[in-house]
């Protein structure tokens, strides 16, 4: 292990920290990737590796549409392993109030850029025959794509390491100290800038960053080929996102181009073990079958958990973390770390560069929050 | 065994001895695969027990049916991979 | 909505564990409930068994028969929701069932170990072929090669030859060297000796080859040839099935999930078969393969342990002992040999449910990595098949359990928050 300064060191290498290596290795800086496993750990296993444009904010929208057109360019490089299929999105709604939020987020679309189309009830059949009758209609997103992110991960961190970049796997980060990061092995790896991307973990490192964990669970089932199109999640998961404090369940499936879908999706917050919680899962596959009667009778093969990391305006925190030179934090993307890591990524790029960044970075920066206190009480 | 009884193996009238599984019967019928995999292979019965999955089947329209572990019915609609 | 069922024992699995288990459970008047997956008692070794040889399966089964225990038959456990609850599907609907004490009788499984040309039709397991001329595969005249370890070896290999097969070798990958030592101990078990002795008679005439193993297996649409060695030369045999596989693996999903303490792939139990949960005990294969005798013992003690008897349990000691020393000699006369890890190529499929060849596998250290790199196990059959594989190819480890214990239909899930009791399930006296 050389001990020779690096441009960067990343902590983490989920799919935020694979993509940010990669983007500083792309750029001719010298990386070092570390994490206290291997690849792909934390949410990275866990998650849907949806690919989605989503404007709860306008700062969501402008972040997730910059990554997801960096997805489409890099969408060719990517190996078959990495399942890279664009199913689309159609946000289901449930009645006419919902319908009226698909018609605004049409406008909203359409003056930005973004390809969708509205369905009327009779469309939205059309477009899904096993969604169950009595439905208001949806909004297509046909951009939306999907990946599998531990194998995109695995392409990253090949990338990486072909640019000259190094890997140091198996030992934790214990401190950030000025200029060096030192590791429960007893290594210390000098470097310029460090870019914490630990997910939920990162306030092992940054206590006072306001974020909390939110569980969530999925299921997949075995290959039925065709029995959905599109990824299809109902309105309310923006509001069951938003929310409340409370456990909620959100429909939410998508189609893998192996034919097994993934079902999901639940939100719990502080339940920081990782056990299956039996009841809430009986509660999304209600919640799904109040939506897609016809998948009661298949049958699921796994059942899992992950935490995602959510910040109080549920924005990410791309930037420099207050109190330490050089430390960039990249965390906090809840369901939005795949989609986002590569447009987090560029940001990072910049800040180390200090070249002026592909979009504007303030709402992301660590700094928007000045009291944490103060920060959760909305 | 008792009697025999008739299903339909991709869309074929057969009889076959009532109280046979549906992997024998479809052995009975000339059927040499349940299935195809993931990269096109022709599978069948492996494990004999239900825990395989190789002897899968769609049955009246339900896929993913163990015929290993399935008694055949009168009247019963067996479809295999081609 | 009603509550769940509550019963003081339910036992898992309905073998020769499980019936004993439940047996000596009711016989305290205790209220006995007892699942498994097939039609009717008497796990996969008894399966059909109601003539002699197989007189103790009769004997046991109408034992079973005459005691108060309420059998579930044709219904699968999917989960262990909770302490003190199971979760169990059928073909109609799905019940969620409520227990003092549990047995884990689970049993095992066959282990398959991949080869060139393994995953061809009509390549299957030596119990697999048993288990499946029992429900209705026609073997007369057909050309079998049976290949693997172990006893179920030439029990497969004679029930197929009563049936009508033409055996045409039988071969076990074990030196000749270790079966004849492992005969010779049988002595001290007369049972077995008496078995074995029996089977090796109807087996006369059927070449046997010891310390021979496959290769491969060739042919299009279906088996045709097997390839066996014996280190030095190799000899090609024709046939219309291979019924290979290489000993017994315990079911261990289920234990797990509840959190049973595992050592050396055998569920960990003290002496009166209780595992490392309070209240959970476990008893037969999964405790270590070792047969009938054996796995009726633990039943046993498990069932009086389970009811508070455990003078009664502790009668069975001795006899336990000597069930667990025929297991000790069965694991070693019959250890595999290195070379069956060597089998298979980097093209040969290792996960018959995702196609993952061995190749894909190379320089991944474990087996959360095979499975989230490759898809290895994540297919339906949970990695039961190529898990148990990889563990003796590569040395993986066994990972953490997760739900469903058992591929379960959404709508079984979803029952947990409801308590509906099934339309079938028939008392101890219903079935016959």
């Amino acid at each position: 292990m050389s001990r020779r300064s690096r441009d960067v060191v990343v902590v983490g290498a989920g799919i935020v920290g694979a993509a940010c290596a990669f983007a500083c290795a792309r750029a001719g800086l010298s990386v070092t990737l570390v994490d206290q496993g291997g690849i792909a750990g934390g949410a990275t296993a866990a998650g849907m590796g949806h690919i989605v444009v989503m404007d709860d904010s306008e700062a969501q929208f402008e972040l997730t549409r910059f990554s997801q057109r960096l997805w489409d360019e890099l969408a060719s490089q990517l190996p078959a392993k990495a399942e890279f299929d664009r199913p689309g999105t159609i946000w289901v709604a449930s009645n006419e109030e919902e319908m009226a939020t698909v018609r605004a987020r049409h406008e909203y679309y359409l003056k930005r850029g973004v390809e969708s189309e509205v369905l009327d009830a009779r469309a939205l059949s059309e477009a899904e025959p096993r969604l169950r009758d009595g439905l208001a209609g949806g909004l297509l997103v046909g951009g939306d794509s999907v990946i599998y992110p531990p194998c995109v991960v695995q392409f990253l961190v090949e990338r990486v390491l072909q640019q000259g970049g190094e890997v140091h796997f198996g030992s934790a980060v214990t401190s950030l100290d000025s200029g060096s990061v030192a590791l429960r092995d007893g290594s210390r790896l000098p470097a310029g800038s460090v870019v914490l991307a630990t997910g939920h973990e990162v306030r092992r490192l940054a206590p006072s960053l306001p974020l909390r964990p939110r569980k969530g669970h999925l299921l997949i089932t075995d290959r039925h080929p065709g029995f959905v199109r599109h990824q299809l999640i109902e309105l309310d998961y923006v509001k069951s996102a938003h929310g409340s404090e409370q456990d909620s369940v959100a429909f939410n499936i998508q189609p893998r181009r192996t034919g097994q879908m993934l079902l999901g999706s639940s939100r719990q917050f502080d339940v920081e073990d990782s056990a299956v919680d039996r009841r809430l899962v009986a509660r999304l596959v209600e919640r799904l079958t109040a939506f897609l009667p016809a998948i009661s009778g298949l049958s699921a093969t796994r059942i899992w958990t992950g935490q995602r990391a959510v910040t109080p305006d549920r924005l990410p925190l791309i930037g420099p973390l207050a109190g330490k030179d050089g430390v960039i934090v990249a965390a906090g993307h809840e369901g939005l770390g795949t989609t986002t890591s590569l447009g987090t990524a560029q940001l990072v790029l910049a800040l180390i560069t200090q070249r002026p960044p592909g979009l504007k970075i303030e709402p992301y920066l660590p700094s928007r929050f000045k009291e944490v206190g103060d920060a959760w009480r909305n | 065994m008792p009697g025999e009884i008739e299903i339909s193996i991709n869309g074929r009238s057969v009889r076959v001895p009532g109280g046979v599984s549906v992997w024998a019967a479809l052995t009975r019928a000339g059927i040499e695969h349940a299935r195809r995999s993931v990269s096109g292979e022709p599978r069948g019965a492996l494990c004999g027990m239900g825990i395989c999955f190789e002897c899968r089947v769609t049955i009246n329209g339900v896929a993913h049916r163990r015929s290993c572990q399935l008694e055949c019915a009168q009247g019963m609609a067996i479809t295999t991979d081609e | 909505m009603s509550e769940p069922q509550h019963f003081d024992v339910l036992v898992i699995g309905a073998g020769p564990a499980g019936i004993a288990a439940a047996a000596a459970a009711a016989g305290s008047g205790a209220r006995v409930a007892m699942i498994d997956a097939l039609a009717k008692p008497g796990g996969q070794i008894w399966r059909g068994s109601t003539s002699s040889p197989y007189g103790r399966a009769r004997r046991w089964l109408d034992r079973l028969h005459r005691c108060n225990v309420r059998v579930y038959a044709s219904t699968q456990v999917v989960d262990i929701p909770e302490p003190g609850m199971v979760l169990a599907e059928s073909e109609c609907g799905s019940i969620l069932m409520a227990w003092s004490k549990l047995i884990l009788a689970v049993g095992a499984r066959e282990l398959f170990l991949p080869f060139p040309g393994w995953t061809l039709p009509n390549v299957v397991g030596m119990g697999g072929l048993q288990a499946l001329i029992k429900s209705g595969l026609d073997v007369r005249e057909r050309r079998i090669v049976v290949a693997g370890s172990g006893p179920l070896l030439w029990a497969s290999a004679a029930h197929a030859l009563a049936c009508g097969a033409d055996i045409t070798v039988i071969a076990e990958q074990a030196p000749g060297a270790a079966v004849r030592g492992f005969a010779r101990g049988l002595f001290r078990h007369p049972r077995q000796l008496v078995d074995a002795a029996r089977l090796r008679l109807e087996l006369a005439g059927v070449p046997v080859r010891m310390g021979t193993w496959p290769v491969g297996a060739h042919g299009t649409a279906r088996v045709r040839e097997v390839e066996l060695t014996d280190g030095q030369r190799v000899s090609t045999e024709r046939c219309d099935y291979l019924a290979c596989a290489f000993g017994l693996v315990g079911e261990l999903e289920l234990p797990m999930l509840a959190g049973c303490a595992i050592e050396a792939d055998r569920v960990r139990v003290d002496e009166w078969q209780e595992t490392s949960v309070a209240g959970i005990f476990c008893a037969g294969e999964a405790t270590g393969i070792g047969g009938v005798d054996k796995a009726l013992e633990e039943g046993l003690i498990a069932g009086y342990a389970a009811t508070g008897r455990p003078d009664r349990a502790r009668s069975r000691f001795a006899r336990r002992a000597r069930g667990r020393a025929f297991a000790g000699a069965l694991a070693r006369a019959f250890a595999l040999r290195k070379e069956l890890k060597a089998l298979a190529r980097d093209d040969t499929i290792v996960c018959r449910c995702e196609d993952i060849p061995k190749g894909q596998l190379q320089g991944l250290s474990s087996w959360r990595e095979a499975k989230l790199f490759t898809r290895c196990g994540m297919g339906a059959c949970q990695g039961r098949v190529c898990g148990s594989a990889t563990r003796v190819l590569f040395g993986y480890g066994p990972n953490s359990a997760r739900p469903p214990a058992f591929p379960a239909r959404l709508e079984s899930l979803a029952a947990t928050n409801d308590t509906r009791q099934p339309s079938e399930g028939s008392r101890g006296a219903a079935w016959k």
